[in-house]
């Protein structure tokens, strides 16, 4: 019962990782229509910030949370406005190219940088475990750190989409993009924003991740990018609350898979779940159903 | 329209033998050793891009997990010649390459018709995704099998607890591997692929299987049923994906399931994407280009990659950027038709 | 008053006791289309509503109606694109309950659209062979290994490829990308893709939208032509008048996806509710 209840924990607790990479992601595809590989080397990089802040700079570590997420902003922007967008037009293919090629270019840089060895990677929560139980049941400051960070996030950009002139202008540029540039909605502007909040949360998602597991590599970051992504499709891609439960449920089977069934099957449960789930609900589990046009 | 499906015939098959002929005779005159190895390698890998073109270019699905069909060939491949040779006494290579390729394409083919029939009802990128996920779950479950033979008798186990000759090691992957490909057989392998990629474009069934990814609709109300033939191209392409994967097993001595991961599916499709998606010919260039390309570059070795990235990225924007387009047409009116004649059969 | 197009298999209507009208050579054949209570519900909203028609083996019929009354959703049903929510649909008398858009062509239904989906990337011929894929009947193998069942069946596609081509005046133009015909030529080649699934009930989703005068007298004699040699049943949907009037023996008029009315272009014409359904009601004061 006692370990049944931690695996519970520790599964939120990664699938509220996933759940905030999956957030960027799915924001993103919903407005640009593509699948943004390098999303998961967003991830990598925040966690390098926040690693050098700390390690070489000896900065405090709520300063180099702040400095990772507004590096990975100015990244977000700034591999939008290079790669993808001279790229609006052309084929789904060439902008998935374009974005394994970005992931590249961000995995390789970092390792040029960092080497190719994993580092010790400090968490930047630091105020002790709760006990419950009687001492039986011991959670770890990170994990409560990282399901409220989820919470609130999920909280935020849900009022955020719906209730702020940003975000109901990303909603229609989601929905037409021709239709919303018609409305006098700036269209790159609002996808640039929609990267940049993606990115920056991107960054919280590689500190909380690293602070986790406490090693960080150049390609910490493409694993969970892969994962996550998967939870966005897996809760319906463009959806918020989507995006949050793929991410939770995506954890929580992924860490009971490997406890319960098999440690070295964790993965294949994961993407078996996720095939039988879209076998049965095409668009995930809150993904709209789109009526064709004839 | 005869005439220029002949030609692109010609061009293909003549480009295929011409390169073929080359290799042959620099193979005894100065070619360095780590080419000559990487001539069976190349030869799997544009059999891989031509049979990922037959789904992303001809059926127009995209295909994220391609390798995982590559990995199922390898493996059935390395385990059929292991199987002979240790249980039937099979000492014929040509025998056991010959079995070992057909038993690749027959259980890549079973894979990829378990995977296609529900996978492909799915449209655009959830099929990506699917893939993808499907690439993962053959390399973590053949992660944990291992293999062996034992007198006549295969053995399976999720333990390394086998009887006999181990064939396949788990985690390790396939073990002592008889080297029996040869750079003739993956050259005769390349020619099959053609003729059946080829062939097909240019019968009924690839015309249904055109049609279904130019319109959907329009396809059903002519009679042609979208998921039998987008079934069909995905597992023509996945049975040539296994053959090129048993090819490829064939020809090194040690590899593990990690060897046919998502980077390797990747790296197939910027192959199709860099020699243009439906162009066969240029699959065949980018396939062997950049197989040998990366090896010559090993001098470089820190900054080849992160080159490649960029590469990558500003040959894309080159070519699919409407402003770089505009340019171009601009400078070099003439261009635009030529590369509009371009997308046609070959 | 428009032109009438004669034709040879010119004769009266006669009423139903379904109350729909036939021609009546076609009286002792089995219809090509009845459909009785047909509706569709999308998602609350009644989109057609107990629709009930009956369309000879030889009739051309039109079916006409105010934007947005449901014609082109009646079609998309005939085709199971859509499902009925009620209602049944024969054709030739067959039930074609659980059949789906596929099996329907198979049984002789043909379509084209309004927004003309060619195989862009294909040649005229091969996009009119597409249509012949009932009749062609080799398999993959075949393709591949061209086995000599495949060069007997593509000779005999091609041969009857270009013989269909020939009645819109296309046969010239067999080697072009479909995508890079003009508008009309395009619409010709639907029609023809969709003949040459061999059918017996061909629908027409406004086969003269963005004609001229001229192109559109041609297009009508081409219908009747069509009819005349195949021997088939043909609804159009056409906002174009003098040709729904011209070369429409039966006409259905559907309005909030109801039939208001049915019956000869003359009763049509003279009907106040079909009157009153495009232009509006009088205003009594």
């Amino acid at each position: 019962m006692i370990s049944f209840l931690s695996h519970l924990i520790s599964g939120i607790n990664l699938g509220s990782v996933y759940a905030i990479i999956a957030l960027g992601y799915s924001m993103v595809y919903g407005i640009a229509k593509m699948l943004n590989f390098a999303h998961g080397d967003v991830i990598m990089v925040g966690a390098y910030i926040s690693f050098c802040a700390s390690q070489y700079w000896g900065l405090p570590p709520v300063v180099g949370v702040v400095a990772s997420v507004a590096v990975c902003t100015l990244l977000g922007i700034t591999i939008e406005g290079l790669a993808y967008k001279p790229l609006r037009q052309a084929g789904s293919l060439a902008v998935l190219i374009t974005a394994i090629g970005m992931s590249y270019f961000l995995q390789n840089a970092a390792q040029l940088i960092f080497g190719p060895n994993p580092v010790q990677f400090t968490s930047v929560v630091n105020f002790g475990s709760i006990s419950l139980l009687g001492g039986q049941l011991k959670i770890r400051s990170e994990t409560i750190v990282t399901i409220i960070s989820g919470v609130i996030i999920m909280v935020a950009l849900t009022w955020f989409t719906g209730k702020t002139r940003i975000g109901r202008a990303m909603r229609a540029v989601s929905e037409d993009k021709g239709a919303a540039q018609l409305m006098g909605i700036n269209v790159n502007r609002t996808i640039s924003t929609t990267f940049a909040i993606g990115s920056a949360l991107a960054a919280i998602a590689g500190v909380l991740l690293c602070s986790n597991y406490n090693t960080l590599m150049p390609t910490t970051g493409s694993m969970p990018g892969i994962k996550a992504f998967t939870a966005a499709v897996f809760g319906g891609i463009g959806s918020i609350p989507g995006a949050m439960l793929g991410g939770i449920l995506l954890g929580l089977i992924e860490t009971f898979g490997k406890a319960y069934i098999s440690s070295q099957l964790g993965d294949a449960i994961v993407f078996a779940v996720l095939i039988i789930v879209l076998l049965f609900k095409p668009t995930g589990l809150l993904g709209k159903q789109v009526r064709e046009k004839v | 329209m005869k005439k220029k499906i002949l030609r692109s015939y010609l061009i293909t098959f003549g480009m295929v033998i011409v390169a073929f002929i080359f290799c042959q005779y620099f193979q005894g005159h100065g070619m360095s050793r780590t080419l000559k190895g990487q001539l069976i390698p190349i030869c799997a890998y544009i059999v891989m891009a031509l049979s990922l073109n037959l789904v992303v270019g001809v059926s127009g699905e995209l295909s994220l997990g391609h390798a995982g069909f590559m990995s199922v060939g390898a493996f059935t491949g390395v385990i059929i010649s292991g199987w002979l040779l240790n249980g039937f006494g099979v000492e014929s290579t040509v025998m056991r390459l010959l079995l070992g390729i057909l038993g690749g394409g027959l259980t890549a083919g079973i894979a990829g018709f378990l995977i296609g029939i529900p996978v492909l009802r799915l449209r655009g990128d959830y099929l990506a995704i699917v893939t993808l996920a499907f690439g993962e779950i053959i390399r973590n479950i053949i992660n944990c099998i291992w293999i062996s033979v034992d007198g006549k008798s295969l053995h399976f186990a999720v333990t390394n607890n086998v009887p006999g000759t181990v064939l396949v090691n788990g985690p390790q992957g396939a073990v002592k591997v008889a080297r029996i490909a040869t750079f003739p057989a993956g050259f005769v392998l390349v020619l099959f692929t053609l003729v059946v990629i080829l062939n097909l474009v240019n019968s009924h069934p690839g015309r249904a299987i055109m049609a279904a990814r130019d319109n959907r609709i329009a396809a059903e109300s002519v009679g042609i049923s979208v998921l039998k033939y987008k079934t069909m191209a995905f597992v023509t392409s996945a049975v040539l994906a296994g053959m090129a994967g048993a090819l490829y097993g064939l020809s090194i001595s040690t590899f593990d399931p990690s060897k046919f991961d998502f980077n390797t599916s990747i790296n197939i499709l910027v192959f199709v994407v860099l020699g243009g998606i439906g162009n066969m010919s240029g699959s065949i260039i980018a396939a062997a280009v950049l197989t040998i390309l990366p090896e010559k570059l090993r001098a470089f070795s820190d900054y080849r990659m992160l080159a490649y990235a960029i590469v990558l990225i500003l040959v894309m924007i080159a070519t699919n950027s409407a402003q770089v387009r505009g340019l171009i047409a601009k400078f070099a009116p003439k261009k635009k038709s030529a590369v509009k004649g371009d997308d046609g059969n070959a | 008053m428009p032109k009438k197009v004669q034709s040879i298999n010119d004769s009266p209507l006669v009423n139903m006791p379904s109350s729909s009208y036939i021609p009546q050579r076609d009286l002792y054949k089995t219809p090509a289309l009845e459909t009785h209570h047909l509706g569709v519900d999308f998602g609350g909203l009644r989109a057609v509503d107990d629709f009930n028609l009956t369309i000879g083996a030889t009739e051309i019929a039109g079916l006409i109606g105010p934007n947005g009354a449901g014609k082109t959703t009646v079609f998309n049903l005939l085709t199971k694109v859509y499902e009925p929510t009620t209602g049944t649909i024969l054709i030739k008398g067959i039930d074609t309950h659980n059949k789906n858009t596929v099996q329907l062509n198979k049984l002789g239904v043909a379509r084209t659209f309004q927004n003309i989906p060619l195989f862009d990337n294909l040649t005229v011929e091969e996009n009119v062979k597409l249509g012949m894929h009932n009749s062609t009947g080799y398999d993959m193998m075949t393709g591949i290994l061209r086995l000599p069942k495949y060069w007997k069946q593509e000779k005999a596609a091609h041969d009857r490829a270009l013989e269909l081509l020939s009645i819109f005046d296309l046969q010239d133009k067999a080697d072009w990308k479909a995508g890079s015909l003009p508008y009309g030529a395009q619409r010709r080649l639907e029609i023809v893709r969709a003949l040459a699934t061999d059918p017996c009930l061909l629908l027409l989703d406004e086969p003269a939208a963005g004609m001229n005068p001229s192109e559109t007298s041609e297009l009508m004699e081409n219908i009747v032509k069509i009819r005349d040699t195949f021997q088939i049943a043909i609804l159009l949907i056409e906002h174009d008048m003098n040709l729904v009037m011209g070369i429409c023996e039966g006409i259905c008029v559907l309005n909030f996806g109801k039939i208001i009315a049915k019956g000869t272009p003359d009763e049509i014409q003279a009907t106040p509710a079909v009157i009153e359904a495009y232009l509006g009601r009088k205003k009594e004061d």
